[in-house]
């Protein structure tokens, strides 16, 4: 036995080199990747956001400083508060919505594939576009939600105009586009046992029971999933909000109520060029999402059920 | 599989409907009309936006701003279609994003196929920890990393040229590497091994075997990154100042903010630009449907 080992050992040793050095060679495009798109932004981003660093002028360490005036900054605790009603708002109603859109498609009933596709549809819909029909729809004179509601006797909000419902008016237009959530609900729903749902019949469950105690904790895990990625994205959130800002004639408009978080970032780097600041908030940011997620995931093990069978 | 047992599941309900007494009968149809109409109303809450938009792209510009709002335009005014070309300049833009579309997808196909390769049908020391620096990227958001990469890419006097947004594609992307890896995975070694015995080296095995089995995830890697490098408006935003370089997602923001509330004809204008920029993202998706949902629903893409 030893001695059969230790003669596959020499020739065994040469194909391991190859192998190490084909390994390398085959990942050296993300090695050099990581290098130079992660590792070196990271440690410089770091270091930006311990300096003062108004491009082009140099970069001047000054410690603690950025993170601090953060806290005496009325912009970051607004924006801050505007991508947290994204999250406490926004992701509750966009999972429950979406959870009711993909029960519905999981019902057998005919053209159900054309229903799945108008269904999901919306997620195609690039973001500029996006912004810019909602911003029509919701267009507080010509839109046609407001003459629908003044059909019906209702004087409509100014809606993205409003400081109270812009930001209800920008979940109602994510909340259309919440396609991928719907697929993996859908995908998720398909993968609960049937058998589950006929032994309980037998018991006598009424459809309420069998969806709360059989269908909730079945596809806990996706929404768990669903949560921490979106809670992420919610911090993040920039696109159709720029879009919106700029076509109303300022970012964040009116009043900073959709100057979201990533929006700030944006406006702190790339408009008032103030890099050090603007890296002190992408660390921030960093920091509030993960917190976020490790709340959420030390929380979820009360609601979340691994099916261990 | 799970279809055979679905199907016969439904039967024994099917059947199950004749025995029970007539009020139960009479609840399940009623909830079977029920199903119709929430499936219907839903569905149309999911419509209506796109019907909106293209019946605004076909309104002569009185029709546009009349209240109250008519849903059929009449006469249908095609000519907008015409404006959004030419207004936006929109064969200009379109090229400009097909361009980036197609040097991202040449770029992830190189650099993401030969990398999940190595992670998972070479074993080689380091693969765990290449793997781990994987994962751990796809969690860091990008907003960290945006910044220092700007300023990188402005002293290369990279800034208004289409490099910063094509030349990271080749040095691989976390998530389509990871993707390929875990496809990889599912290769039967069996293949792989063979190979290797007939004395084929990891390049050879990598380009015929490997490559020539990955044609789902490989479809799946062209219409995310499609649809993505199609919509991407902040790389854009941010690197592209020159006009005759912008994108399509630039190009409608640009006209936007400069028409956005604005008389009727650019409205129409506008939205038939609209259109015509949506149109390319769904022919995408119906010709990759199928890929396009299992990518979806094996990754949680986002």
């Amino acid at each position: 036995m030893s001695v059969l080992a230790r003669r596959s050992k020499t020739p065994w040793s040469a194909a391991k080199k190859r192998d190490f050095w084909a390994g390398i060679l085959f990942a050296l495009p993300w090695i050099l990747g990581v290098l130079a798109f992660q590792a070196y932004p990271m440690v410089a981003s770091l270091f930006y956001s311990f300096s003062i660093y108004d491009i082009p002028k140099a970069p001047v360490f000054i410690g603690l400083k950025n993170f601090i005036d953060m806290f005496h900054d009325r912009l970051f605790v607004q924006s801050l508060w505007n991508s947290t009603y994204l999250v406490i708002v926004g992701i509750p109603i966009q999972l429950a919505y979406s959870l009711v859109c993909a029960l519905l498609l999981n019902i057998k009933i005919k053209g159900q594939a054309l229903w799945r596709t108008i269904y999901v549809l919306p997620v195609l819909m690039p973001e500029v576009v996006l912004a810019i029909l909602w911003n029509w729809i919701l267009n507080p004179n010509l839109g046609i939600v407001n003459n629908m509601l003044k059909v019906i006797g209702i004087r409509g909000p100014l809606w993205l105009a409003s400081p109270t419902w812009s930001k209800p008016s920008i979940v109602l237009m994510q909340t259309w586009a919440v396609g991928i959530m719907i697929i993996l609900y859908l995908a998720a729903l398909q993968g609960v046992p049937e058998e589950y749902y006929e032994a309980a019949e037998i018991d006598g469950a009424t459809p309420l029971q069998k969806f709360f105690l059989i269908t909730i904790p079945m596809i806990s895990p996706v929404t768990l999933f669903q949560l921490i990625t979106s809670i992420s994205w919610a911090l993040q959130y920039f696109t159709t909000a720029y879009i919106l800002g700029t076509a109303s004639g300022s970012l964040g408009a009116p009043q900073g109520s959709t100057l979201f978080y990533g929006l700030y970032l944006y406006q702190v780097a790339f408009v008032y060029l103030r890099m050090g600041y603007a890296s002190a908030l992408a660390w921030m940011l960093f920091i509030i999402s993960a917190a976020a997620s490790w709340i959420v995931l030390k929380v979820s093990n009360r609601w979340t059920y691994y099916n261990v069978v | 599989m799970s279809t055979s047992t679905r199907s016969a599941s439904r039967v024994v309900q099917a059947g199950d409907i004749y025995q029970k007494p007539l009020s139960v009968r009479l609840r399940l149809t009623g909830n079977r009309t029920l199903s119709y109409v929430a499936v219907i109303a839903v569905g149309i809450f999911f419509l209506f936006p796109w019907i909106w938009l293209l019946s605004t792209s076909l309104k002569p510009p009185e029709q546009i701003v009349q209240i109250p709002p008519k849903l059929i335009p009449n006469p249908m005014m095609w000519i907008n279609y015409y404006y959004g070309v030419t207004s936006i300049n929109f064969p200009r833009y379109l090229m400009n994003t097909l361009f980036l579309c197609a040097v991202t997808i040449v770029g992830r196909v190189f650099s993401c196929t030969l990398v999940g390769y190595s992670l998972a049908n070479i074993k080689w020391a380091g693969k765990g920890v290449l793997f781990a620096v994987v994962l751990a990227t796809m969690m860091l958001p990008g907003q960290v990393t945006l910044i220092p990469i700007f300023i990188m890419f402005s002293k290369l006097g990279w800034v208004n040229t289409f490099l910063p947004l094509t030349v990271p594609a080749f040095f691989g992307d976390a998530f389509f590497i990871f993707m390929f890896r875990q496809f990889f995975m599912g290769i039967p070694s069996e293949l792989t091994d063979a190979a290797r015995l007939d004395g084929a080296n990891h390049l050879g095995i990598f380009l015929r075997i490997v490559i020539p089995l990955s044609r789902p995830v490989m479809a799946t890697m062209l219409a995310f990154t499609f649809i993505n490098t199609f919509n991407n408006f902040q790389g854009p935003l941010i690197y592209l100042k020159d006009r005759n370089l912008w994108t399509l997602s630039l190009g409608m923001q640009g006209y936007l903010q400069r028409y956005g509330g604005g008389s009727g004809t650019a409205l129409g204008a506008m939205m038939a630009g609209a259109a015509m920029y949506t149109l390319p993202m769904i022919v995408v998706f119906f010709l990759a449907q199928k890929w396009f949902i299992q990518g979806i629903v094996t990754t949680g893409f986002k």
